[in-house]
């Protein structure tokens, strides 16, 4: 009783300084950058006595740990400052790209975990044979190849070349914003508003990008199902279960997988976060307007509420996720408890 | 009996007869398990001849990197261009040999800066345990739970674009797990009895940490590294890329890449160069860092 508790308090111990820890890092960014504030404001051309004022409106006058205290209070109200390239708050603005990039993310895991997590069982099955290879190959590949260049080569094969797929960008072009948001999830919106044509242009447009992260998913998950797998099937149940006479399908995917699937979710949710990641160098690739195309193209303009906001945002959701897989696992395997 | 089979005697003697005799027979033993592993070996000689080639690119490289020679721009592989050239009609080839110094340059000061920061801070945490421990590690911990690409590519544009800053950047984010494994390590360590003998011989806390605790940490921090070496590869190249990292005339192949997408649909060669060749040294680093795992690390299969 004492210990379910517990447990939450000190997930939120562990929560609380590391938001703070992310928060301090953003903070301490925007007050290293080589370009001052109050010149982006009053340009260069002010005289003292504007400067000063200015400053002093800005608060940049005060004690660092107070300007401190400004920002967390600014970002607790989800105030995160105005964008200096799209004229609009950067809040507003990440609402609009990140709905692109959880789906982008999302369609990804599946691929990876739909592949992948069956690969990873017949290659510990067959240790040693051709899908433990494969597994081997896939993985020492996955963790190679720059993700960027493996967008542009499948770009150039699939798209330009062969044509099996539709090109850069989230919905073909005459199509954009004749959506109605409602998840901002373009194949969830299309298809409740029953507009086929949209959504398998969307499918067209997400298909190439979602593989090319999902490939990294897979490398991922398969590698990591593999070793799962192998610690399962040395345990002393399986013995049991092959000398009752079960069969090896059921021994494999029931038995086995059954007990792999509790560290396989903190797995899943660490590749969801990773490709989070990904998703920074693969959306430029693809022209995918989501929340990592929006922190590269700030950063090339040095538009620094808007890094500091994506930065944050995506931080939050890696965090977020850490400490999900954490609880997922204590929930889901009894001896935790 | 030769001479050679007398050394291998020697060396792989049960009862050594001298500290150094017992040390080289240790390496003796380490550099045969790391020689079984064939996959291993090939990552290693890949690395060695690309250090090679980088250390020689002015004499090998069949054209200077930076020679524009518009007349032969965007030629495809052939025999003057062996890997093509570039819209400045650059032999591809060239400038990937001298990117790799480049390439190698960032993993190496990034190892040099991250691994003793993460030894040092790790062995201080685990050695010393109590309140200095939980705050270094709170502090290490923070680090890990962030995003390490997203925390790079803003603290570059913060310091701002450039090769300098984006070692930094790297080093920054990189330092982190080499501190856990560290500690993990040291706290093993701390009430062994050779620890305990040195305290009581005088030995100061930064003695023992330094000439005791250290060393021994150091087999599970080389594997770790050299795990992370292919990653550093990458974020590099992405740095790189995204044109935060080394700036356009320099042949640095993250860079190289991003130049090319503009005339990839006609010119695909000129992208998928040195995308081959950032594949190629990170697959090394992959290989050699596994190999080195089995070897020092057998319980972290």
């Amino acid at each position: 009783m004492r210990r379910a508790v517990l447990a939450p308090l000190r997930l939120l111990a562990h929560l609380v300084p590391t938001v703070f820890g992310l928060l301090l890092a953003t903070f301490l960014i925007s007050r290293v950058v080589p370009i001052d504030p109050v010149l982006a404001v009053v340009g260069d051309r002010a005289s003292a006595e504007v400067y000063q004022r200015v400053r002093t409106e800005l608060g940049l006058d005060r004690p660092l740990w107070v300007q401190f205290y400004r920002y967390v209070a600014e970002v607790a109200r989800g105030d995160f400052g105005r964008s200096a390239l799209t004229h609009e708050k950067v809040t507003e603005d990440i609402a609009r790209f990140l709905p692109a990039t959880i789906e982008l993310a999302t369609a990804a895991t599946l691929i990876g975990v739909l592949l992948g997590v069956p690969l990873g069982v017949l290659a510990a099955a067959r240790r040693g044979g051709l899908g433990d290879h494969l597994v081997r190959v896939l993985g020492l590949v996955g963790y190679s190849v720059p993700v960027f260049w493996l967008g542009l080569m499948a770009l150039l094969l699939f798209y330009a070349k062969l044509g099996w797929v539709a090109g850069p960008g989230r919905v073909d072009i005459f199509y954009e914003d004749t959506l109605r948001p409602v998840t901002g999830l373009l194949l969830v919106d299309s298809a409740l508003a029953g507009n086929w044509a949209i959504f398998s242009s969307a499918l067209a447009h997400l298909l190439l990008p979602a593989s090319v992260l999902g490939y990294f998913s897979l490398a991922y998950v398969s590698r990591m199902t593999r070793s799962l797998m192998l610690d399962q099937l040395g345990q002393e149940y399986i013995v049991t279960a092959r000398a009752k006479g079960l069969s090896e399908t059921r021994v494999l995917w029931r038995h086995a997988l059954g007990n792999a699937l509790v560290p396989l979710v903190t797995v899943i949710a660490l590749s969801y976060a990773a490709l989070l990641e990904g998703s920074v160098l693969t959306e430029t690739v693809f022209a995918w307007p989501g929340i990592g195309a929006y922190l590269t193209n700030s950063l090339l303009n040095v538009d620094m509420n808007a890094v500091l906001g994506a930065t944050l945002v995506i931080g939050l959701i890696f965090i977020t996720l850490n400490l999900l897989s954490d609880l997922l696992y204590r929930l889901l395997d009894p001896r935790v408890r | 009996m030769s001479v050679a089979q007398d050394w291998r005697t020697w060396l792989t003697s049960e009862r050594p007869g001298s500290r150094r005799q017992a040390r080289l027979g240790e390496a003796y033993r380490l550099l045969r398990a790391f020689l079984g592993h064939r996959l291993a070996v090939l990552g290693l000689l890949l690395i060695g001849l690309l250090a090679i080639a980088a250390i020689v690119a002015p004499l090998v490289a069949p054209f200077p990197p930076a020679a524009q020679d518009l007349a032969h721009r965007l030629e495809p592989p052939g025999a003057v261009h062996w890997l093509g050239t570039d819209e400045f009609g650059r032999d591809i080839l060239s400038r990937l040999l001298f990117g790799a110094r480049i390439t190698l340059g960032i993993v190496a000061l990034v190892t040099v800066i991250a691994a003793p920061v993460g030894l040092l801070v790790g062995c201080t945490a685990g050695y010393l345990g109590g309140f200095a421990d939980a705050a270094l590690m709170r502090f290490t911990d923070v680090f890990l739970a962030l995003p390490r690409l997203v925390l790079a590519l803003a603290f570059v544009a913060a310091l701002g674009a450039g090769i300098e800053n984006a070692v930094l950047a790297i080093a920054l984010v990189a330092w982190p797990p080499y501190a856990r494994i560290a500690r993990a390590e040291s706290l093993s360590l701390r009430s062994s009895d050779f620890v305990a003998a040195a305290r009581l011989m005088g030995a100061s806390a930064a003695r023992i940490v330094l000439r005791h605790i250290m060393p021994l940490c150091l087999a599970s921090l080389i594997v770790r590294v050299s795990l992370d070496m292919a990653g550093v590869v990458l974020i590099a190249a992405g740095l790189g890329f995204l044109g935060l990292g080394a700036q356009p005339p320099s042949p640095e192949w993250g860079a190289m890449i991003a130049a090319g997408r503009s005339t990839m649909l006609d010119q695909w060669w000129v992208a998928a160069m040195p995308g081959v060749a950032i594949a190629l040294v990170s697959l090394a680093f992959n290989l050699v860092g596994d190999g080195l795992r089995d070897v020092l690390d057998p319980k972290q299969r």
